[in-house]
């Protein structure tokens, strides 16, 4: 088992190298370069030659990369091109918005999904599994920003005709220190809601298909044939088998709600760390977009190896391969 | 199990494959011929095969339907954003007093033209260099598949933006970005399937006869992989739709002032905060889009119960 450990680990770090190369080569690509956009377009030649060699910039790509991969891994993301502030210092208050309303999202959709889809999966082909399955299965199909509209016709502007008051606000601005955890799902509650509504569908789906695949076993016939009641069969025998599907589209989720919200936050107008990539895209910044895309794939990398590692401890079969 | 007949001779070449059926009755019986049978859809697959329809109808003839040119204020008397629908204007009018139903009918098309050709470049590419994998062997395997890997580990949305930054937005590079960046996911699916099939009896009946590898593409893998490739089609082209009007939206899409059913949703934000606006201009795009999607859904829901069920699990 260590073994295979070891070596999903190494997948993963080839995985995140090969990831550095490719956004390193991708963001060479931006049209513009470092000196050019702090000095602004009257600076002189001279000015800007001496501003590229005292970033490196005049040095051959290989030896960029690997003064750039080399700080990155001492925890030195570099400046941003935009001002003098290092990037770790201003990612940090987009990085705390992030991951509250990441963290918030999972705590509160994961548990409520998960079990949702067992109990689709306890009762097949009920009433009950068929809206489910019809709403998770749409909701899969529509864009992120019709989910947000939803959710504020909803708690917004249904709330406010029925009772007089409008349970969120639109637009998610304001400070949030000194918050406790009730605030904060209050603070952010459109969000929060709409991606749980986004990765419910999604792992709601899962969970239900993952359990009724196992339930096709012969283990499980056994089990049937022997008297042991459905609900002992589906927590006892038919999810621990289960469980490697269902974590690992966890995983994916939570991958996406690290990286993937940039719509989501747009759509609230709060700052995250999806927004500050794009901003960084637009205005050029490519030491940012470096940056905070290694900081997404790593999230992914390590996300995955969890996982696959989960998925490895939790089945013998994976365990001992032929 | 007496109507899972291939009795060619019993008449019309007809044969079935009833959905959900076990796999390997299917490729025993069907073993040198791509799974053909006639495909009925059902209820719910008819009512998504008619908002499909209807959507591409509008995509085709909107701009020659539509009340108004994209641009042209219904009321150029009366000038008020987000105005409630009345006579002359049946959605009712955006932030910029455009006449929202006839933005609606011009963006039908470039919403779904863009996607669906995306979509198309993608499966070229993918198909091509999944199945060139799986035939070429190991080590070009190995190396094509790691890169590919690479890719997919990143953001769609990010990588779409930068990409579309670099090269700057217009209606060519948004497809062949969004051809380049859901290539990977076709490829991987066009491999799996691939390296399925290059293991099958026929394929080494093929290359022990001495057939060259080109009739071995053309003439054992590719009949044999066309079915659940097509099935997986719609499914891709939702996402694709997906990608294309979430950059519309992020404002890197399609570019003001032509309409776009994402751009017109971020356009019109601004009507949640306005006293007394009407919700229309970003109520109506946002559901537009949502039927859409949820109508290819209903299809390929029905395709893909037809072709066994296989593609559900491999997604």
């Amino acid at each position: 088992m260590l073994s295979l450990i070891v070596q999903r680990l190494l997948i993963g770090v080839v995985t995140v190298f090969a990831v550095s190369l490719i956004i390193f080569i991708c963001t060479q690509w931006l049209p513009g370069d470092a000196a050019e956009i702090r000095l602004g377009q009257s600076a002189t030649e001279a000015n800007k030659a001496a501003l590229r060699a005292e970033l490196g910039l005049d040095k051959p790509l290989a030896v960029q990369y690997m003064n750039w991969a080399t700080n990155f891994l001492q925890g030195d993301l570099g400046k941003s091109l935009a001002g003098d502030r290092s990037i770790s210092e201003s990612i940090g208050d987009r990085y705390q918005s992030t991951v509250t309303v990441s963290v918030l999202t999972a705590a509160i959709g994961i548990p409520l999904s998960l079990f949702l889809g067992i109990m689709a999966a306890m009762f097949p082909s009920t009433l009950y599994d068929r809206i489910l399955t019809f709403v998770s299965v749409s909701l899969v199909a529509v864009p992120d920003f019709f989910t947000a509209t939803l959710m504020v016709l909803i708690f917004v502007f249904a709330w406010d005709a029925v009772f007089g008051f409008q349970l969120a606000n639109v637009v998610v601005i304001g400070n949030t220190q000194d918050m406790g955890v009730f605030e904060l799902v209050g603070h952010y509650a459109l969000p929060i809601a709409t991606l749980c509504f986004v990765i419910a569908s999604q792992v709601i789906r899962m969970t239900r298909a993952a359990v009724l695949n196992v339930m096709s076993s012969p283990y499980i016939e056994m089990a049937i044939l022997k008297g042991v009641p459905r609900k002992r069969i589906i927590l006892r025998h038919a999810l621990l088998n289960a469980i490697g599907p269902i974590v690992n589209v966890i995983a994916l989720n939570l991958a996406y709600l690290v990286s993937g919200v940039v719509v989501i936050e747009v759509y609230f107008a709060y700052n995250g760390l999806a927004t500050f990539m794009v901003q960084g895209v637009q205005q050029r910044d490519f030491i940012l977009v470096q940056s905070i895309g290694m900081l997404f794939c790593a999230t992914y990398v390590i996300l995955m190896l969890i996982a696959d590692i989960a998925s490895i401890v939790s089945n013998p079969r994976l365990r001992h391969p032929k | 199990m007496s109507d899972f007949t291939t009795d060619k001779k019993a008449g019309h070449g007809e044969h079935y494959v009833r959905p959900f059926e076990s796999e390997e009755i299917a490729f025993e019986e069907l073993q040198d011929a791509a799974p053909s049978a006639r495909f009925k859809l059902s209820v719910s697959g008819w009512i998504g095969a008619i908002i499909v329809s209807f959507w591409v109808f509008i995509g085709v003839f909107g701009p020659f339907l539509a009340p108004y040119h994209e641009n042209d204020l219904p009321f150029p008397d009366d000038y008020s954003e987000y105005q409630a629908p009345k006579e002359g204007a049946f959605l009712g009018t955006d932030v910029e007093d455009r006449d929202v139903m006839s933005r609606i009918m011009y963006g039908a098309g470039r919403t779904i033209g863009i996607a669906f050709a995306g979509t198309v470049l993608a499966y070229f590419l993918g198909v091509v260099l999944g199945i060139g994998a799986a035939v070429a062997g190991p080590w070009v395997d190995m190396i094509v598949s790691r890169i590919n890997d690479a890719f997919i580990s990143l953001p769609t949305i990010m990588l779409g933006l930068v990409v579309v930054t670099a090269v700057g937005s217009s209606i060519p590079v948004l497809i062949v970005t969004a051809g380049l960046i859901y290539m990977t996911i076709v490829y991987r699916l066009a491999r799996a399937i691939g390296m399925e099939i290059m293991v099958m009896d026929y394929v080494e009946a093929a290359k022990v006869r001495g057939e060259g590898i080109w009739w071995i593409v053309t003439k054992e893998i590719w009949p044999n992989a066309a079915m659940p490739l097509i099935s997986d089609f719609g499914l891709r082209l939702i996402y694709v739709i997906l990608f294309i009007s979430s950059l519309s939206f992020l404002g890197m899409g399609v570019q003001p002032p032509q309409a776009d059913w994402g751009l017109m949703v971020r356009e019109n934000l601004g009507a949640f905060q306005t006293y007394g606006a009407s919700l229309l201009p970003v109520v109506a795009p946002a559901l537009a889009i949502a039927t859409l999607t949820v109508g290819i859904n209903l299809i390929v829901d029905d395709i893909s119960a037809h072709a066994g069920g296989k593609l559900t699990k491999a997604m």
